[in-house]
C-alpha cells in the first residue's frame, strides 16, 4: 500500500512538470482564479493553456 | 442561469456565520480561560454549582471553540470565497440561497441545543462527538445541506476550473460527513437495557478497542478535516487576495492536496499508542503521520513563498502578518505533531500536558489566526466599509502572539516535566513520585496557560469589537478594494 501510494505520488509529479512542458497544460495560471475574481471578470476556465500561449511556447 | 449584467456577490449567508463566529468564539475561549485557571487553582471549580465543574465545561469549550466557532468560520469563508472562485452569485439562485438561510437556522438551533445539553451534562461522553444522537441528526441535516449549496454553487458556476480552495472545502465536506456518521453510530439506552435507560443516552455501536479505534479515527481526523482542510481552503484564498500576490506554486499545491488526502486518513491511531490496539495498527499511525510533514510544509511552505519579493506587506498590513504566522504555526504544530507519533517520545508525552500544548499552538496560532484574519479580509467587503482600526489589530496580534507561546512553551515544560515524573523510578524500580507530586510541581505552569488564556480572550474581545466597529461605523467605501483591505 505504502510503496503503491509512493509510487502514485511520483507519478504524478512527473505527469504535472511533463504535461506542462508539453504545453497540454498551464496549472499556474488557475493561481489568477484568486486574485481576478469579480462576478464580470473573464474565467480562466481550464488548465488548457491559452491558444496564445501555445503561440508563444512554439516560437 | 441569469444575466450576470447587474449582479452583485450575495454575503448574507456569510455575514450571518461570521456573527455566530464572533459569539461563539469569544464564549468559547472563555470558557476555555476559565478551566485553565480552574487547573490552576480548583476553587474556581464552585463558581456555579455543577454547571461550572471542569468536567462539565471542558468538553463544552472544546465543542463551542471547534463547532460554534471554526465550523461558522468554515462556513462565512466558504459562502464568501466559493461564489468568488466560481465566479457566481448566490443572488442567481433562489434554491441555493434558501438552502444557505436554511442550513444556517438548523446551525443555530444546533449549536444552542449543543451548549444546553452539554451544560446539563447530556453527553456520549466520546471526545469531540460528546453531542447526543437526535443532534447528530440534526448535523447530518446540516451537512447535507451544506453540500447541496456547496454542489449547487459549483453546478452554476461560471468559472469551470476549481481553483485550490473549493478542493480542500470539498474534502472538508466529504471527510467528516464519511467520518462523523461512522463514529456516532449508538443506540440509546432506552432500548437496551429494558427500559432502564434512556431516550437521552446513547451508547456506541462499536465496543472496547474497536470503539477507540473508531473514536480516534474521527477524533484525529476531526483535526484532518475541521481544523486543517478548510484552513488550508482559506489561506490559499484570503492570502493571494490579500496580497495581491498569486499562489506561489500552483502544481505544489495541488501535489500537497492529494498528499494530505491519501496520508491525513491513515494517522488517527497515533493516538492510541501503548494501548489495546494491535502493534502493526500503532506503527501505521505512527509512520503516516511521520509522512504528514510533506503535504503539510508543501503547503505552509507555498505560502510563505507567495510572498516572495513582497514581504515588506508583513510590516505594512497588519492582516498579512496574521496570514504568515498562521501558516508559520501550522509549519510548527505539524512538525510537532509527528514527534509526538513516534512511539518512544509518545511514550513520555502520551497523557501530558504537552498534548493540550500541540492542540493550542496548532488551534491558537493556525485555525484562529487564519479564521480571524479571513473575517477581518471580508469585512470591508461585506459591509462596503473600511476596517474600524489598524492599530488594535496590530495591538490584538501581538498579545495574541504572546498568549500562544505563553502557551505551548509552558504546556511544553509541564508536559516533558510530568512524563519525565511519571516514569521516574528509584534503584530499586519503585515508582519516585507520587501524582500529587507532579501537580505541586506544575501549578505554575498551569498559572501560566490560564494568563495566555486572559491574553488569548483579551485579544478575542479586541477583534470582536473592531469587527462591530466596523459593521456599524466605520467609513464607509464607495467601491470594493481589489486586494489589501482598506483600515483606518
Amino acid at each position: 500500500m505504502t510503496i503503491f501510494l509512493v509510487v502514485m505520488l511520483y507519478w504524478y509529479i512527473v505527469y504535472l512538470y511533463r504535461s506542462e512542458k508539453k504545453g497540454e497544460k498551464d496549472y499556474e495560471k488557475l493561481g489568477k482564479i484568486a486574485l481576478d475574481d469579480e462576478l464580470d471578470s473573464t474565467p480562466v476556465n481550464s488548465s488548457d493553456p491559452l491558444p496564445t500561449d501555445n503561440k508563444e511556447q512554439n516560437k | 442561469m441569469q444575466s450576470n449584467a447587474a449582479l452583485e456577490y450575495d454575503y448574507s449567508v456569510a455575514k450571518l456565520y461570521t456573527y455566530t463566529a464572533i459569539l461563539f468564539g469569544f464564549v468559547g475561549m472563555l470558557i476555555g480561560t476559565l478551566i485553565a485557571a480552574q487547573l490552576a487553582f480548583p476553587e474556581l471549580n464552585y463558581l456555579f454549582g455543577e454547571y461550572g465543574t471542569f468536567s462539565r465545561l471542558r468538553p463544552l469549550h472544546t465543542n463551542v471553540v471547534i463547532y460554534g466557532f471554526t465550523v461558522s468560520g468554515v462556513f462565512a469563508t466558504f459562502y464568501y470565497s466559493a461564489q468568488r472562485v466560481l465566479k457566481v452569485s448566490m443572488a442567481e439562485s433562489k434554491f441555493i440561497m434558501f438552502v444557505g438561510k436554511l442550513q444556517f437556522a438548523l446551525y443555530l438551533i444546533a449549536a444552542t441545543a449543543m451548549v444546553v445539553t452539554e451544560l446539563m451534562g447530556i453527553t456520549q461522553s466520546k471526545e469531540y462527538a460528546q453531542m447526543e444522537w437526535p443532534l447528530d441528526l440534526l448535523i447530518v441535516v446540516i451537512w447535507v445541506l451544506w453540500g447541496v449549496a456547496m454542489f449547487g454553487l459549483i453546478g452554476i458556476r461560471r468559472e469551470k476550473a476549481l481553483y485550490i480552495s473549493m478542493w480542500y472545502f470539498i474534502a472538508c465536506f466529504l471527510g467528516v460527513a464519511m467520518l462523523y456518521l461512522f463514529n456516532n453510530m449508538a443506540i440509546p439506552t432506552y432500548f437496551t437495557s429494558g427500559n432502564l435507560g434512556s431516550m437521552m443516552h446513547s451508547v456506541s455501536m462499536y465496543s472496547g478497542t474497536n470503539d477507540a479505534l473508531v473514536q480516534w479515527w474521527w477524533g484525529h481526523n476531526a483535526v484532518a478535516f475541521v481544523f486543517t482542510v478548510p484552513i488550508v481552503a482559506m489561506i490559499y484564498y484570503f492570502l493571494p487576495k490579500e496580497s495581491g500576490q498569486a499562489v506561489y506554486s500552483y502544481k505544489l499545491s495541488l501535489l500537497s492536496f492529494w498528499g494530505l488526502m491519501f496520508v491525513y486518513l491513515w494517522a488517527g491511531s497515533h493516538h492510541l499508542l501503548w494501548s489495546t490496539v494491535p502493534d502493526w495498527m500503532q506503527t501505521m499511525g505512527s509512520v503516516f503521520s511521520v509522512v504528514l510533514i510533506l503535504p503539510s510544509w508543501g503547503s505552509a511552505i507555498n505560502m510563505l513563498l507567495t510572498m516572495k519579493g513582497e514581504w515588506n506587506q508583513l510590516t505594512e498590513n497588519p492582516l498579512i502578518k496574521f496570514m504568515v504566522l498562521a501558516s508559520t504555526f501550522y509549519m510548527l504544530s505539524t512538525l510537532e505533531g509527528p514527534i509526538q507519533a513516534i512511539k518512544s517520545v509518545n511514550a513520555i508525552a502520551h497523557f501530558t500536558d504537552w498534548i493540550p500544548g500541540h492542540v493550542h499552538d496548532g488551534v491558537l496560532g493556525w485555525v484562529a489566526f487564519m479564521i480571524m484574519a479571513g473575517l477581518f479580509h471580508m469585512a470591508p467587503r461585506m459591509f462596503k466599509r473600511e476596517i474600524y482600526s489598524k492599530k488594535l489589530i496590530e495591538a490584538q496580534f501581538w498579545i495574541q502572539t504572546t498568549a500562544v507561546v505563553l502557551y505551548f512553551t509552558s504546556m511544553w515544560i509541564a508536559g516533558i516535566t510530568q512524563g519525565m515524573m511519571w516514569r521516574a523510578v528509584d534503584e530499586y524500580g519503585n515508582l519516585m513520585y507520587s501524582f500529587i507530586d507532579t501537580v505541586t510541581v506544575l501549578h505554575p505552569y498551569y498559572a501560566i496557560r490560564a494568563l495566555a488564556g486572559v491574553l488569548y480572550v483579551t485579544g478575542f474581545a479586541m477583534f470582536a469589537y473592531n469587527m462591530i466597529k466596523t459593521m456599524t461605523s466605520s467609513r464607509e467605501l464607495s467601491e470594493e478594494p481589489q486586494f489589501r483591505s482598506p483600515m483606518a
